[in-house]
């Protein structure tokens, strides 16, 4: 007969598979509870936004986002980050089946259910732990990029205040500790069915030459906490990291994609159309022109006039307030942008990171803390709320730097448009302040005045064609 | 002496009289393709002549062409970009008015930012055209041709190095007609690190061209003027030292800049680079040209 303290283990073990589909049940709760009412705020405040309708053309956006976000299309104009955030990537897609898998085991108390798959799970696994590898090169390279003397260029700048530094270095210290806890979950438990003389489904590469490294003095038992210490730690790590996503640059790996989808399909030169105008200039050339109504509210009562151009985020249609929360803040913008290059003060990243600030101090907060007045530079600034994103944030001078260039459009991996929010914000500078620099009003009065941007006479705008001769040739 | 000015291969030369489409319209004709001069193209000294030789080819060719002339008025370009839609829109409305009343269906200019209005901007505001610029409707002529790019100034062998327009390129993914216009002339092209979609604007966009630019530390067209110029000369170290793009890095040998040429194809990169290559002091060696002015030489059509 064995006495209790024999069979202690055993109770133990018996305890933790009645209590662990409870538990681990409790806690995806939680975590996707939380995480879902975080998205639901996010959409709230990306819905501030004016109306826009960025409906139709299904293949065309499917395909977009096909290339541009699945297939990092447009990260593959810088080569060394491209192949590093490729590795990232690839393992985040991959190590998907195993966090399903996770799951399943956690809910049902199986262990390792996909290995039904046979080969394929081999195969799978034997990726994954490669990927695994390779991930915590890439992370490294990254940090190494962001943190040594001088970093990248494109790390660095005024809208890289305390808080943006820190996010991207503990997105990747996450991601090490994510993988570090693989690699301690699967070398344990290869040590473990070793001793019990069982064979593990799958392969394992990476953790087959690591689970040596474990000493056999750690025993069946310690093996077992050690295995199901580093499950915990992997599925809880990836839960509280996907909590982190809404406070962080990272939910860019989410947003991406509908940021992709809903870009704008027509030439980048083309810039929007304002139809309140159009109404009104139609009017004045033609007096028997109708206007159409304006939208009454929900109570039947007229609406406010909503303004021309932008003053604040609600002022920008969706889509902007959706891409402030895609931008990843790489800076591939603001690298390539002619004002900044030339010592301007313009940063196109520092236009989409002020407009998530901003959205989040005017509407919902949807993360645990405000990251946005985190460290030295938020404490000097006072956040006022009755500040707009225009001069509350945006300063005049960064609008007028602007030359329409498109290259920060043309440069962001995730269709961001910066240069959108320029114009609206320009738009409001002029039609409703009439505050454009003085040199533009004289280019503004010269067309309305001589048909011209300078100050040149109408009648003399043939004067080319006078003298003209053309060589006759035999 | 500008080169662009050549004796032709015949002493013959004829006076043209540019047709107006009210001309025109008088004798119950529309032309096949209207040329829209553009502000530029009509009063700035430098671009005018840009004009005139884009005249000279569609005369040379019996392209049937005509202009507005004094009907015609800017198309809101600037405005726009600096905000003012309402400015924009009224300038716009009057040119649709214009072009739907002479029923004008095509339109060709050699200014990428009319281009872009026009194109991509006016049929919202009820005004659609089939719009080309310059440099493809050079490009057609070519491929047609009607155009041979010979019996003018010979260009071989000189380097020439095309700069792109952000309002042509980005803005409309027009990228090769300019470089297949210049491969052409069977000259020696090079491109800059920072091209095609990859280009360095010349500063002037968006309403830049009528005020001062903002502090800083160093003007655009400058830094734009230094690739162009490192890259005629081949000079390694400033092309490595350029920042806002990656690419591979091939060590040019170097050159002499004398008679190589800065390619353009909008007024307003004319100026910004004509500017920058003052400003480094190699107006003597470096010449700014449109692609027009190099295919009338080139085509010994400049009397």
């Amino acid at each position: 007969m064995p006495t209790i303290l024999q069979l202690y283990p055993t109770l133990v073990a018996y305890l933790y598979a009645m209590l662990q589909p409870i538990l681990f049940a409790l806690l995806l709760l939680a975590a996707f509870g939380l995480f879902a009412w975080q998205v639901r705020k996010i959409r709230a405040n990306i819905l501030v936004g004016r109306a826009r309708d960025m409906s139709g053309h299904p293949a065309e956006r499917l395909r977009k986002m096909l290339l541009v976000a699945f297939g990092q299309q447009k990260m593959f104009k810088r080569l060394t980050p491209a192949f590093l955030h490729l590795v990232v990537y690839v393992g985040f897609l991959v190590i998907n089946i195993e966090v399903a898998e996770i799951i399943i085991d956690g809910l049902f108390g199986t262990h390792r259910v996909l290995g039904i798959l046979g080969p394929v799970y081999d195969g799978l696994m034997a990726v994954n732990e490669v990927l695994a590898a390779l991930v915590i090169i890439a992370v490294a390279a990254f940090w190494w990029r962001r943190n040594h003397q001088p970093p990248v260029r494109r790390f660095t700048g005024i809208e890289l205040r305390a808080w943006p530094k820190l996010d991207a270095n503990i997105i990747l210290y996450i991601e090490v500790a994510l993988m570090v806890a693989l690699f301690f979950m699967n070398s344990a438990d290869l040590r473990l069915h070793e001793l019990e003389g069982k064979t593990l489904p799958g392969a394992f590469p990476i953790s087959h030459f690591l689970s040596q490294l474990l000493p056999t003095s750690v025993g069946v038992a310690g093996l077992h906490v050690l295995e199901r210490t580093g499950w915990w730690l992997h599925i809880t790590g990836i839960l509280l990291f996907l909590n982190y996503l809404p406070s962080s640059k990272h939910f860019h790996i989410i947003l991406a994609f509908p940021n992709v989808w809903f870009s704008r399909l027509v030439p980048q030169g083309q810039f929007s159309n304002v139809e309140s105008i159009t109404h009104e200039v139609k009017a004045m050339l033609d007096p028997s022109y109708e206007v159409p109504a304006a939208p009454l509210g929900p109570d039947g009562s007229a609406l406010a006039p909503t303004p021309f151009g932008a003053k604040d985020v609600d002022d920008l249609p969706w889509t902007s307030l959706m891409s402030a929360y895609s931008c990843t803040e790489c800076g591939r913008c603001t690298s390539v942008c002619p004002a900044n290059l030339t010592g301007k003060l313009l940063s196109p990243r520092k236009i989409i990171m002020d407009t998530r600030d901003r959205v989040e101090e005017k509407y919902h907060s949807p993360i645990i803390f405000h990251p946005n007045l985190y460290g030295e530079e938020a404490k000097h600034e006072p956040v006022d709320a009755d500040q707009p994103l225009l001069r509350g944030k945006v300063t005049a001078e960064e609008l007028w730097a602007c030359t329409t260039c498109n290259a920060c459009v043309e440069s962001c991996p995730v269709n961001i448009n910066p240069l959108e929010s320029i114009i609206e914000m320009r738009r409001f500078l002029v039609l409703e302040e009439s505050a454009a620099p003085n040199s533009l009003n004289v280019m503004f009065s010269n067309i309305e005045n001589n048909g011209a941007p300078w100050a040149f006479s109408p009648s003399d705008r043939l004067n080319w064609a006078d003298e003209l001769y053309v060589a006759e040739r035999a | 002496m500008s080169s662009v000015i050549t004796t032709p291969t015949t002493p013959t030369k004829r006076q043209l009289t540019v047709p107006t489409v009210a001309d025109l319209a008088a004798q119950g004709k529309v032309p096949e393709i209207l040329f829209w001069v553009g502000c530029a193209g009509a009063f700035d000294d430098r671009y005018k002549r840009v004009t005139r030789a884009f005249a000279r080819i569609l005369e040379h060719t019996g392209t049937d062409y005509a202009v507005l002339g004094l009907e015609e008025t800017c198309t809101g370009d600037p405005a726009k970009r600096a905000g003012n839609e309402f400015l924009f829109q009224l300038q716009a409305m009057q040119n649709i008015t214009t072009l739907n009343g002479y029923g004008i269906k095509k339109i060709v200019t050699a200014c990428p930012h009319c281009f872009n209005t026009i194109k991509n901007e006016y049929p919202a505001l009820g005004g659609e055209y089939e719009v080309i610029h310059h440099s493809q409707f050079l490009q057609q002529l070519i491929n047609d041709g009607k155009v041979g790019v010979q019996g003018g100034e010979s260009f071989k062998g000189r380097r020439i190095t095309f700069h792109d327009s952000c309002y042509l390129g980005r803005a409309n993914d027009i990228y090769e007609a300019p470089r297949e216009v210049l491969a052409a002339l069977d000259a020696d092209l090079v491109e800059m690190k920072r091209s095609r979609a990859n280009g360095l604007c010349c500063g002037a966009g968006g309403a830049q061209m009528w005020k001062e630019p903002e502090p800083g530390k160093k003007d655009i067209n400058i830094e734009r003027t230094e690739e162009a110029l490192a890259t005629l000369g081949g000079q390694a170290a400033a092309l490595d030292n350029l920042r806002g793009v990656e690419t591979e890095r091939t060590a040019p040998s170097q050159h002499s800049l004398q008679g190589s040429i800065i390619a353009v194809s909008c007024p307003f990169c004319m100026t910004m680079m004509s500017d920058g290559v003052k400003n480094k002091e190699q107006e003597g060696a470096v010449q700014v040209f449109d692609l027009a002015e190099l295919i009338a030489s080139a085509e010994g059509i400049n009397a």
